[in-house]
């Protein structure tokens, strides 16, 4: 077991060490003139040759490489040749409310989808069964993006009652001072009881946050489902029937601990399509987090940034995988 | 030895498709999103002839006509260019399939050959090909295609060669896996006994052998391709102006929104009525070839 969580931490590194080497790659084969950027439209070429030097791009593509891992090791991802920041005070400012938005999703994902999973399994080969199912191919069918201009159309456009966009409205900021701890909104109002705030927080992430949750809600529904019918099969199932427990304890106190497995892997396994998920989600919600933050480096081509958030994100997918197939491990059905 | 005809040898492979035709049109959801994805490709290939004007899919204005709502002229309205969006709309059916039929072409054409290499290799060869698959894999979904594109120029072409590469790992996987059973196979035995080299046995007998699953996978991904097609190009890393492609309709018309919602709408629709029953059908598939399924 420990042997087994030790491989998969050590392959873990390597793949990461491949995304960071392929991600590189593109950024260097990929002819864009960085140092260009750098210093600007109307630069001399002795200050473009001086950024060049400054960006050590003159130095060997071997060299350079060397220097990036280096430098990510220290948690440094270099500077934006947009803004000249470094990139990971960047990362930091635009991580917290994109993390926001998808936790909130993932909780929705959660109380909508297990619920509507247990019953849709009760429920097997009735209309809401086949509803469930409609509705969680359909979830991924859905261009995310446009139900994000759907729902400001009808919610904001025809019935008035949620904000075109924004992570808070304009009055907010100006009359109250915004809470700065840990970068979630949401979860700094609360604990500062930061009513007004907390109230307008809320207000501004419900559009976004059920357009992302839409896809998770499906999967977990899905998972939740399949992973119930088959434990309902059981013997032990059929056991705990026959000493006459009541079907309520015999389906959330021993069914239900069974599939929970499942579902929380295939929920860690959905973060990566939620995330880019996000990413398109919030352009269209002027949500000011890695989304846009990736849109604009895009449009300025700021490669730098662009690494950045690939490299932040890929990590962050591993990590998860590396949870995920540990809970499984730790499954005792599981032998390995 | 007794002789057997090519066509006796095909009649339980024939007998089994038959009866999965049969499965596959015995579910109503499936049976109609089977037609409707041949009803799309038909769209695909007709748009010029059963779009009302198909001089709209270029550059052309017509200022007098422009965001006008839909109206039994303009079923889905007009563009701020004056131009017939249902026009596009049906063309736009022509983009998004033969991106992705590209797209997943390309992708096959890389990973199918890397995967019969590495399961009919095995050892070193095996592990390097396999361990890279997983590198690839382990970008989230449409992020690698979203970095590629953003730092080569954003085009059509370089989103479905983006696309390929993000995608052909899944192939080489199912195809190892084919490949290191279809191996222990007799005739593959036989064939290493009369001395065929390598390259041969694997091109020759073992590739032919894994492709059916491949097929049925790749038909699955269409949705997915499309969408993220789609995806690309609403983020302007796709098609490029005036090509109707679907998420760029969408993407542009987010300058009109919300009061000339028709524009947003219709290509949106389309997008999502394309993935679902290419979606649709990828599950029926996968229900009627899973033995576990298929019997009862």
């Amino acid at each position: 077991m420990a042997r087994y969580i030790v491989r998969r931490i050590l392959l873990g590194l390597i793949v990461l060490l491949g995304v960071i080497t392929i991600t590189f790659t593109i950024t260097r084969v990929i002819p864009s003139n960085p140092a260009a950027k750098w210093v600007g439209p109307r630069a001399t070429p002795e200050q473009i040759k001086a950024a060049e030097e400054e960006l050590g791009l003159n130095d060997p593509l071997p060299v350079q490489f060397f220097n990036y891992i280096k430098d990510l090791s220290k948690g440094d991802f270099g500077r934006s040749l947009r803004t000249h920041q470094p990139v990971k005070d960047e990362l930091i400012a635009f991580v917290p409310p994109t993390l926001e938005l998808v936790l909130l999703a993932f909780v929705l994902a959660v109380l909508i989808g297990i619920p509507l999973g247990i019953y849709s399994a009760k429920k097997k080969d009735k209309a809401l069964d086949h509803i469930s199912r409609l509705f969680s191919i359909g979830s991924v069918s859905l261009p995310t993006f446009w139900v994000a201009l759907i729902f400001q159309l009808i919610f904001y456009r025809v019935l008035g009652i949620f904000p075109l966009g924004g992570r808070v409205s304009t009055e907010t900021t100006i009359f109250y001072d915004l809470p700065n701890i840990t970068g979630l909104l949401i979860f700094d109002s609360l604990i500062t009881g930061n009513w007004a705030v907390l109230k307008d927080a809320l207000w501004h992430i419900v559009l976004p946050c059920i357009t992302i949750a839409l896809y998770p809600i499906g999967l977990v529904a899905r998972m939740t489902r399949s992973a119930l019918l088959e434990v309902l099969n059981e013997d032990y199932i059929t056991a705990a029937k026959s000493y006459g427990l009541p079907e309520k304890i015999v389906l959330w106190k021993y069914a239900l601990k069974n599939t929970l497995g499942a579902t929380a892997t295939v929920l860690a396994l959905s973060l990566g399509y939620t995330l880019v998920n996000t990413f398109l989600v919030e352009t269209i919600f002027s949500w000011p987090g890695l989304g846009s933050y990736v849109a604009t480096s895009v449009v300025t081509l700021d490669y730098p940034s662009i690494m950045g958030v690939t490299i932040f994100s890929t990590a962050n997918y591993i990590v998860l995988n590396l949870i995920a197939d540990i809970i499984i491990a730790t499954d005792p059905r599981i032998r390995l | 030895m007794e002789k057997v005809s090519a066509m006796d040898a095909l009649k339980p492979r024939i007998k089994e498709f038959k009866y999965s035709l049969y499965l596959l049109n015995r579910n109503l959801l499936t049976r109609v999103a089977f037609i409707t994805v041949i009803a799309l490709f038909l769209i695909a290939l007709l748009a010029p002839i059963i779009s009302p004007y198909p001089e709209h899919i270029k550059d052309e204005a017509n200022v007098t006509q422009k965001l006008l709502p839909p109206s039994s002229k303009h079923f889905f309205g007009t563009d701020e260019l004056g131009r017939d969006i249902f026009s596009r709309v049906l063309y736009g059916t022509r983009v998004s399939l033969t991106s992705a039929v590209l797209s997943v072409g390309l992708a096959l054409l890389v990973g199918v050959p890397l995967g019969a290499i590495a399961g009919t290799a095995g050892g070193v060869v095996d592990e390097v090909i396999m361990r890279i698959t997983d590198i690839f894999l382990s970008f989230p979904p449409l992020l690698l295609s979203i970095a590629m594109v953003a730092l080569l120029e954003p085009s059509l072409g370089n989103a479905m060669i983006a696309i390929a590469l993000s995608w052909w790992p899944w192939y080489t996987r199912l195809v190892r896996g084919q490949a290191v059973s279809v191996k222990e196979r007799k005739f593959v035995q036989a064939a290493e006994t009369i001395g065929t080299s390598k390259w041969k046995i694997v091109f020759k007998h073992i590739l032919p052998n894994t492709i059916s699953p491949v097929i049925v996978q790749a038909s699955m991904d269409m949705g997915g391709v499309i969408l993220t097609i789609a995806s690309l190009s609403f983020l302007g890393l796709g098609a490029q102006a005036p090509t109707p492609e679907w998420g760029l309709l969408i993407s542009t018309s987010r300058n009109y929104f919300p009061d000339a919602w028709w524009y947003s709408i219709f290509p949106g629709l389309a997008i999502f009525i394309t993935v679902l029953v290419f979606n649709l059908l990828g599950d029926g598939f996968r229900e009627i070839l899973d033995p576990k399924t298929r019997k009862n």
